[in-house]
C-alpha cells in the first residue's frame, strides 16, 4: 500500500513520514476512526428512531 | 409561483431532499478526500523546515475551519428559527452540531500531535488554542442543554441562544493570531516558498476543506431526517411513511 509517488522511494518511507509517522498518522488515524464512527452512530440512531415509530404504529394498531 | 424551493421549507418535502441529497455529499466527500489527500501525500513536496510533519496541515485547517463554519452556520439557522419560527430552522441547527464538535476536537486532537514535534508541546494556553477550546465546550454545552430539553419549542429557543451567544467567538479565534501574540502561526501559512509548492499545497487544502464541506452537509442532511419525523410523528405523512416503511424499520435490531 502506497509509498510509490514521486515523494516516497518505498512504503516504509511512506510508512515512516521522515520519522513523524507517529503525528502524522496519529491525526489522519484518528480522523478517520472518528468519521467512521460518526457514520456508525447516526445511522444507530436513524434506525432507532424508525424502529421506534414502527413500534408505536403496532401499538396502536393491535386494540 | 414565488421563489418555488421555498416548498422544501416544509419539513415533509425537505425529508425527502435530504434523503436524495446525502448519498451525493458522501460521495463527493469520498472523491474530493481522496483526491485532496493524494496531492497532500504525493504531489506537494517535503517542507524545508518542518519535514514531513507538516503534512498534518491538510487535516488540520479543513477541520478547524469546519468546526467555526459549522457553529456559524447553526448561528445562522438559529437566527433564522428566532426570527421567522421555520419549523425547520432549530432542526437543522441541531443536526448540525454533533459534526461541529467533531470537526473541534479533531482541530485540537490533530494541533496537538503537529504542536509536540514542531514546538516540543502538545498544548499551551495561547489565545488561538484557547479559543478553540472554548469552542469545543460551546458545542457541548450546546448538545448537553437540546438535549436535556423535551419540549421543542423551548429546546429550539434554548438551542439558538446559546448558539447566537457562542458565535462571538468564532470571529476571536479567526482573529486571535493577530489580535494577540500566539504560538500559533498566523493566518497566512508561510507559503512564500517556490510557487509550485505553495500552488499544490493550495490545492490539497482546498479539495479537503470541500470534501469536509461535502461530509458534513451530508451528515446534517442524514441526521436531520430522524430530527424530523420525532418532531412530526403525530403528522399524517410521517404516520404515513411509518406504515409503508413498518414492516422494514421494525425488523432493524
Amino acid at each position: 500500500m502506497g509509498g510509490s509517488g514521486m515523494n516516497w522511494a518505498n512504503s516504509e518511507a511512506f510508512w515512516a513520514m521522515g520519522g513523524y509517522g507517529f503525528y502524522v498518522w496519529g491525526s489522519y488515524g484518528v480522523v478517520l476512526a472518528a468519521l467512521a464512527l460518526e457514520v456508525l452512530q447516526a445511522r444507530r440512531t436513524t434506525r432507532r428512531t424508525g424502529q421506534i415509530l414502527a413500534n408505536e404504529l403496532s401499538d396502536n394498531q393491535t386494540p | 409561483m414565488v421563489l418555488p424551493w421555498l416548498q422544501y421549507a416544509s419539513p415533509q418535502r425537505f425529508y425527502g431532499l435530504a434523503g436524495r441529497l446525502y448519498p451525493l455529499c458522501f460521495v463527493l466527500a469520498a472523491l474530493l478526500g481522496l483526491a485532496g489527500l493524494y496531492l497532500g501525500f504525493f504531489v506537494a513536496p517535503t517542507d524545508a523546515q518542518q519535514g514531513e510533519a507538516y503534512r498534518i496541515i491538510f487535516i488540520h485547517v479543513p477541520a478547524s475551519w469546519m468546526s467555526m463554519v459549522i457553529y456559524g452556520a447553526m448561528a445562522f439557522w438559529s437566527a433564522l428559527g428566532l426570527g421567522f419560527k421555520t419549523r425547520l430552522s432549530g432542526l437543522m441547527a441541531q443536526a448540525l452540531a454533533p459534526t461541529g464538535a467533531l470537526f473541534c476536537f479533531l482541530s485540537l486532537w490533530t494541533g496537538a500531535l503537529w504542536g509536540k514535534p514542531m514546538w516540543g508541546t502538545w498544548w499551551v494556553w495561547d489565545a488561538r488554542l484557547t479559543s478553540e477550546l472554548i469552542l469545543l465546550f460551546l458545542y457541548a454545552g450546546y448538545l448537553a442543554l437540546t438535549r436535556a430539553i423535551d419540549d421543542p419549542r423551548r429546546r429550539d429557543q434554548a438551542g439558538a441562544l446559546v448558539a447566537l451567544v457562542g458565535v462571538i467567538n468564532v470571529p476571536i479565534i479567526y482573529f486571535s493570531v493577530k489580535w494577540w501574540n500566539t504560538l500559533h502561526q498566523g493566518a497566512s501559512i508561510s507559503m512564500t516558498r517556490a510557487p509550485s509548492m505553495a500552488q499544490t499545497m493550495l490545492w490539497s487544502l482546498l479539495l479537503v476543506t470541500l470534501a469536509c464541506w461535502a461530509y458534513a452537509i451530508g451528515m446534517a442532511l442524514y441526521r436531520v431526517r430522524s430530527l424530523i419525523l420525532v418532531r412530526e410523528h403525530e403528522t399524517a405523512w410521517v404516520q404515513d411513511l411509518v406504515r409503508v416503511r413498518q414492516n422494514e424499520w421494525e425488523a432493524v435490531a
